[in-house]
């Protein structure tokens, strides 16, 4: 008997009892369909994670930032400590091969009440204004769309510029002008703690993929997006979504970002400094990118040993890098697949349990059919493979089925939860959902055939 | 050398702790050609003789050789295509498919020996006109009369050329009339040439083959032979011997 025929007479078989069949594939059908959606989701979740990770500088990225915790046996010296310092970022500038650039960041927050930005009356919820150096650009991933950066010769005028991140644009300027056009305030000038400042250029505005889409084709439709603000973001990171509050926060951190030379921050907004010298003016933080992820250990050991030196043996610092980040991303994405996985698994097994249910019962209404099967030839092997065959069509039917459910279910689940990641569907995630349901379709197959194949001839004819 | 040759064929069950012997020292020869009814009540052993002489039992002991080949040890997979080419079966209860077509019926066998969809088709066809049934190919089992369903049956039966046929009270579901016509439907084939054998419990139905061979407890207890007897009773009889009272051949 070849496989065509068996085929053949497995769909007629399963065609003669169609509503049975189709409620016994449901189990498949749902078991496919919820290994789809799941790892959809799973995978967009994964996507932007990553994306997020890039966004903010990526593996390469290490920051280091001052530690008040000194060892014990440095304790009695915590007086000479005084963290990082310019000095400390032209050593490593020099004696540091392994860093590709580092850059001295001074950080304040507005939210803090040390800052004030405004212009007109209007003023901004929450800024962060960093005084570095232009190479911080390239380090944390910021992109300029208009305008230009400040120079070498700004930061030693320490002349007023700053460059802005589009969310403060939007605080004190609208996104968007009466004739529908972006607002572009180059030259333009906002007061930071009530110094005037011109604004040189702007970042582009960064936003996932989706909320990107999104936005185009609010744009097109002549609406703005409310984006999500600073406090629905740490709504978010409070509520206990930490992984998609951290992910906005990136974003609206970034955007929420005011760029000014290091000198003018500390000439101009320092109330409190001496202007004795700059070298010694604590930073927030130094930030540096290493040229390669793979020598990340290495890296890390040649910046502490110029540290070791410009510090006098004291490790008032530490470092910061992205890897607990990314190990976090994998982590979680692992344990949201094991947990899709299992629940897929119990469908599919709910499912298998079903048909081998069903072809049960299928082969003891058959009973006779079988025997006269047998009688005019068809052998043990011939039985087995048409009732496995029966089973794994059921299954397969179910999940050809399942694939196309499971679109419209990723669909109608993303519609339902708007805020969460876009569902990303994947040709190697229904490959192996649709694998599954076959693997079921056999083995739960396998043992009604077994069955069938081993009824004696005789017995089966004289049944009724 | 005979076509069937059974040699001292046991063939014992086991029901509890009771053995019952179906079949007890049974030795028989059946020449290419024969037309031959067993016959015996029920629960004489006529029916395991049947089963084992066509390939759906094996005995517990003896030897049978069939065409050549010593068939009492074979494995199941050998006796199926034994069944599937070399004997044709036709059943009291017809037994076919009810879900198939009677066109797809007769082509069953021709699925398990594996031929191209259109030769099978072919050859059901001619099959079936062989039987008359060639205009009720695309009918349902369910939508036949019994005798037609019994030709269909044969039809089947005769598919895949089998050197030898088995009808099990093939008449027991028909009326008398027929059932005559299957009869002759028999001894056309024996006619034909091929060798057949009916199972009845019915002597009025034996009474149509040349030899009669009767079972009683699992043994041969009389056997008429018309090349012992030379007494050849004819087709035609069988409307006499229907309406006569018929001599009971069992004494």
């Amino acid at each position: 008997m070849n496989l065509g025929s068996i085929i053949e007479s497995g769909l007629k078989e399963i065609w003669a009892h169609w509503f049975r069949s189709l409620l016994t594939m449901f189990g498949v059908i749902l078991g496919v369909a919820s290994l789809v959606t799941m790892s959809a989701f799973v995978k967009g979740k994964e996507n932007l994670l990553k994306d997020s990770l890039a966004e903010s500088g990526g593996l390469e990225r290490i920051i280091v930032d001052d530690n008040d915790d000194l060892p014990d046996y440095q304790k009695h010296l915590e007086d000479e400590a005084n963290g990082m310092t310019l000095k400390d970022v032209y050593a490593l500038q020099k004696n540091a091969p392994l860093v590709h650039s580092v850059t001295p960041v001074i950080e304040k927050r507005s939210y803090r009440g040390s800052l004030r930005v405004s212009r007109k009356g209007k003023r901004v919820r929450y800024a962060s204004v960093k005084g570095t150096w232009p190479s911080l650009l390239e380090i944390e991933e910021h992109e300029l769309e208009h305008g230009r950066l400040f120079s070498d010769m700004d930061d030693l005028l320490a002349n007023t510029v700053c460059i802005i991140g589009t969310q403060i644009r939007n605080d004190l300027f609208g996104e968007y002008d009466n004739q529908g056009e972006e607002i572009i305030p180059i030259g333009e000038k906002i007061m930071i703690n009530y110094i005037p400042f011109k604004i040189i250029g702007m970042f582009k505005q960064y936003m996932s993929e989706e909320d990107r889409k999104k936005k185009e084709e609010a744009h097109a439709a002549g609406q703005t997006v409310a984006r999500p603000d600073f406090a629905q973001v740490r709504a978010a990171y409070m509520s206990g979504d930490r992984q998609s509050g951290t992910v906005m926060r990136i974003y609206s951190m970034k955007n929420s970002t005011i760029m000014i030379p290091i000198n003018t921050l500390v000439s101009k907004l320092d109330s409190a400094y001496d202007r004795g010298s700059n070298m010694d003016r604590s930073l927030s933080k130094v930030a540096m990118k290493i040229y390669d992820v793979s020598t990340l250990e290495k890296s890390l050991q040649q910046v502490r040993n110029v540290l070791m030196q410009t510090h006098k043996g004291l490790e008032d610092f530490e470092f910061e890098t992205q890897e607990g980040f990314a190990g976090d991303i994998n982590l979680s994405i692992q344990n949201e697949r094991i947990s899709g996985m299992f629940i897929a698994g119990i469908c599919l097994l709910v499912g298998g349990i079903g048909i081998v249910n069903i072809m049960l019962s299928s082969i003891s209404e058959r009973v006779r059919e079988i025997g006269i099967r047998k009688s005019i030839g068809a052998t043990n092997m011939d039985v087995f493979l048409q009732i496995l065959t029966e089973s794994i069509v059921i299954a397969v039917a179910g999940g050809i089925a399942g694939l196309i459910v499971s679109p419209i279910l990723v669909n109608t689940l993303a519609s339902f939860a708007d805020n969460t990641t876009p569902p990303v569907m994947t040709a190697f995630a229904m490959a192996v959902a649709f694998g599954f349901s076959v693997m079921t379709g056999s083995l739960a197959g396998l043992f009604p055939a077994i069955k069938a194949a081993k009824l004696d001839p005789i017995q089966a004819l004289r049944y009724d | 050398m005979p076509f069937l040759e059974l040699r001292d064929i046991h063939k014992t069950y086991h029901l509890g702790g009771e053995t019952i012997r179906a079949l007890d020292g049974v030795s028989l020869d059946i020449d290419s050609g024969e037309f031959i009814s067993i016959i015996g009540p029920s629960g004489s052993g006529k029916s395991t003789l049947m089963h084992i002489l066509g390939c759906l039992d094996t005995p517990t002991s003896g030897t049978i050789n069939l065409d050549g080949m010593m068939i009492h040890d074979a494995s199941p997979r050998q006796l199926a295509t034994i069944r599937n080419k070399k004997i044709g079966f036709v059943f009291q209860f017809f037994n076919l498919l009810p879900k198939l077509t009677v066109r797809q019926n007769v082509e069953l066998p021709m699925i398990y020996s594996g031929l191209s969809g259109k030769e099978r088709r072919e050859r059901a066809m001619n099959s079936l006109s062989s039987v008359n049934m060639e205009d009720r190919s695309k009918h349902r089992p369910s939508q036949l009369s019994g005798g037609q369903q019994q030709r269909a049956a044969i039809a089947r039966a005769l598919v895949n050329d089998p050197r030898i046929i088995f009808a099990d009270e093939p008449t027991g579901n028909l009326d008398s009339n027929t059932g005559v016509l299957i009869l002759e439907m028999f001894d056309k084939l024996h006619q034909e040439g091929r060798t057949v054998m009916l199972v009845t419990h019915d002597p009025e139905i034996a009474a149509v083959t040349p030899r009669r061979i009767e079972i009683r407890d699992g043994k041969i207890a009389n056997e008429t032979d018309p090349k012992l007897a030379g007494n050849v009773p004819k087709f035609a009889q069988v409307t006499d011997i229907k309406s006569q009272k018929t001599p009971d051949m069992t004494s």
